[in-house]
């Protein structure tokens, strides 16, 4: 007997188990329908989250370290990092006459701020201090203006540049260069305004406005931690510019050798190690969990399968009398199993769909083919796993004793 | 006479009921050549049952020899015998067994199906074997949509579908009306006729009087085995 007119019979032989109990097959694949969706839509949502995270990483540049006190992910305990020393603009200008040469590099400081213009004034806005080379490591563009020179740098001059939506806020795209605002009672001078950013994690980059990092260390009395961002200008060697980088604040920092860092170099690379290390876990736990909605399906589908082969023993006995083979058999059942899952997961997926824009509320979501073809493998699998010992019963049963069953 | 057919050589069969071991068959021997028509008789419990089981291929002896075809099947496995039972066997059942939810074409052509012959030979071969039978205007009919009589003529189809060497009828008109029985018994006479092997195991006598030779089992032996040359005259 040859395999396609074998799975040809098969497919009869479910449709028509299917056909016979109709309101039975339904409940059998709800079962399954709810599995797969709820698998498909925690796969929906890790699939998100991860997107949106990646494209908020890649805002901070793959190719810029950040020297900073302490490390982002840090497993140090907190004794150690306790008695660190702040980095400060003596660091940062030695820093530069070492390695200055060979690397760009800034300084920059953040905190919020509240900035008026004329009877327009707005809270919360993200007052970043750094120098012209800030601007370069992160190729800002410009509407109007400029940003600030290294002579209003080193003159502390009480300077500006206004981000995008700022500048919004204030102006509402009026020309602003020239004009002066008010940054946490103090006047300054705005000489540019930015293009839009975008957003970085749920913040926007552009409620934000740029000064002299000197100025904003001599205005505000809250000073901030210091820290520097440093461009790498080749990528292919960047664990030996790392360490050379290392060894130079090192040198700064008047470190003896034996003594462990003071200071941390931080990575685009450390953020994203440490989402995937966190996203595997909460995308295994999630599916774990969801999975046992569609374990609950498979035990539904085995228990069905079970029921099925005692109404059908006597058919199994007629059918190995005419010469059905176990595979043969085998194959029939697991076939039917089949089937109430791949359908379950088909009507599951259609109903994720239909529920994607709930979540894209919350998070981007998207049901990309690699969604797609894991909810099938999984129901597939289901089918197959639960049915097969049902199946396995029905093949290997006597065929004079399924004949003789009333 | 032609080669023996069937050739059962001491075969034996018990069964291990946990408290006692019961001895269903007890050293039978018997051979069967082809184109006869044999009835096999006898009460319940004789083991007559016991011995169709294993004529069909169903079961296995527990120790003798048979031979079917000038094949040994008492030693062969569960696949080795289901494709014999789909080429050398034909079962007639006293419950017809049909496939309910399928059309008599499809009943008549799953032991082809079985077999591995193509869709389109399939095709020609069941239609002309409903037409032998009489039912070549109900091809498309389900179970429930057909009388009796003519539920055992599909049966009688799928077992003929293959060109087996044995007819198995276990108790054919057990479930119809006497006409309607004795229509399916002058089917069976007709197919005798046309040089069909055909073993009817049955416990109604003027059933077994149809046959040429009438086989007596009783306490898993052979109690008589009697053969007529001719059949009894045939009057409706």
């Amino acid at each position: 007997m040859n395999l396609r007119t074998e799975i040809a019979e098969s497919l009869r032989f479910s449709w028509s188990a299917l056909m016979a109990n109709k309101m039975r097959a339904i409940l059998t694949t709800l079962g399954i329908v709810i599995g797969v969706v709820t698998v498909s839509l925690m796969s929906m949502a890790i699939d998100g989250v991860s997107k949106s995270f990646l494209k908020s990483i890649s805002t901070l540049g793959s190719d810029i370290l950040y020297l900073e006190k302490n490390a982002w992910m840090d497993n140090e305990d907190w004794w150690k990092r306790r008695g660190r020393r702040d980095i400060e603009m003596p660091h940062v200008r030695e820093l530069n006459r070492l390695i200055g040469d060979r690397y760009i590099l800034s300084p920059f400081a953040h905190q919020p701020c509240s900035v008026k213009y004329r009877t327009e004034s707005i809270s919360g806005v993200f007052l970043e201090g750094c120098t012209p080379e800030y601007a370069a490591i992160n190729s800002y563009a410009f509407i109007e203006g400029r940003f600030f020179n290294n002579n209003e740098v080193d003159g502390h001059r009480p300077v500006c540049v206004l981000g995008n939506d700022t500048y919004t806020a204030l102006f509402k795209g009026a020309p602003a260069v020239g004009h002066k605002i008010k940054i946490n009672g103090i006047n300054y001078e705005i000489v540019g305004t930015m293009e839009k950013r975008g957003t970085f994690m749920g913040f926007s980059l552009d409620n934000s406005i740029y000064i002299p990092i000197t100025r904003q260390l001599a205005d505000f009395a809250w000073r901030p931690n210091v820290s520097i961002a440093i461009k790498v200008p080749d990528m292919r060697n960047v664990e030996e510019m790392t360490e050379e980088i290392r060894g130079a604040m090192r040198k700064v920092r008047r470190l003896e050798p034996g003594q462990s860092d003071d200071f941390a170099i931080n990575k685009q690379e450390v953020l994203l190690t440490t989402f995937n290390k966190v996203t595997g876990v909460i995308a295994s736990a999630g599916l774990f969990i969801t999975g046992l909605s569609l374990f609950v399906g498979g035990i539904g589908i085995m228990n069905i399968m079970f029921v099925s082969v005692a109404e059908r023993t006597r058919e199994i006995g007629l059918r190995k009398a005419l010469g059905a083979r176990r595979r043969t058999i085998l194959l029939q059942f697991l076939m039917e199993a089949l089937m109430i899952c791949l359908l379950g997961g088909v009507i599951g997926l259609g109903l994720a769909w239909c529920l994607k824009p709930v979540v894209n509320h919350y998070i981007p979501a998207s049901i990309s083919f690699k969604t797609v073809a894991f909810a099938l493998f999984i129901a597939a699998a289901t089918g197959i796993v639960s049915g097969y010992i049902p199946a396995r019963r029905a093949a290997r049963m006597d065929p004079v004793d399924a004949l003789r069953d009333e | 006479m032609a080669e023996a057919l069937i050739q059962l050589q001491d075969v034996c069969k018990s069964y291990d009921m946990g408290a006692e071991i019961v001895h269903a068959l007890r050293e039978v021997t018997l051979q069967i050549t082809r184109g006869e028509y044999v009835a096999i008789m006898g009460p319940s419990g004789s083991g007559k049952s016991t011995l169709m089981n294993i004529l069909g291929c169903l079961d296995t002896p527990t120790s003798g020899i048979f031979i079917l075809n000038g094949r040994a099947v008492s030693d062969m496995d569960d696949n080795e015998l289901a494709d014999i039972r789909n080429q050398e066997i034909g079962f007639v059942f006293q419950t017809f067994n049909l496939l309910a939810r399928s059309t008599a074409f499809h009943n008549v052509e799953l032991p082809l199906i079985y077999a591995g012959v193509p869709s389109y030979d399939r095709r020609q071969i069941a239609v002309k074997v409903l037409q032998q039978v009489g039912l070549g205007d109900r091809m498309t009919h389900k179970p429930n949509e057909l009388s009796g009589g003519q539920r055992q003529r599909v049966a009688i189809a799928r077992a003929l579908v293959n060109g087996p060497s044995i007819l198995l009828a276990d108790e054919p008109t057990g479930n119809l009306d006497t006409a309607t029985g004795d229509e399916i018994m002058l089917l069976f006479d007709k197919l005798h006729q046309d040089g069909n092997t055909i073993i009817l195991v049955t416990h109604e006598e003027d059933v077994a009087q149809r046959a040429r030779r009438i086989v007596r089992i009783r306490d898993g032996k052979i109690a008589s085995d009697e053969s007529r040359n001719s059949p009894l005259p045939q009057n409706p």
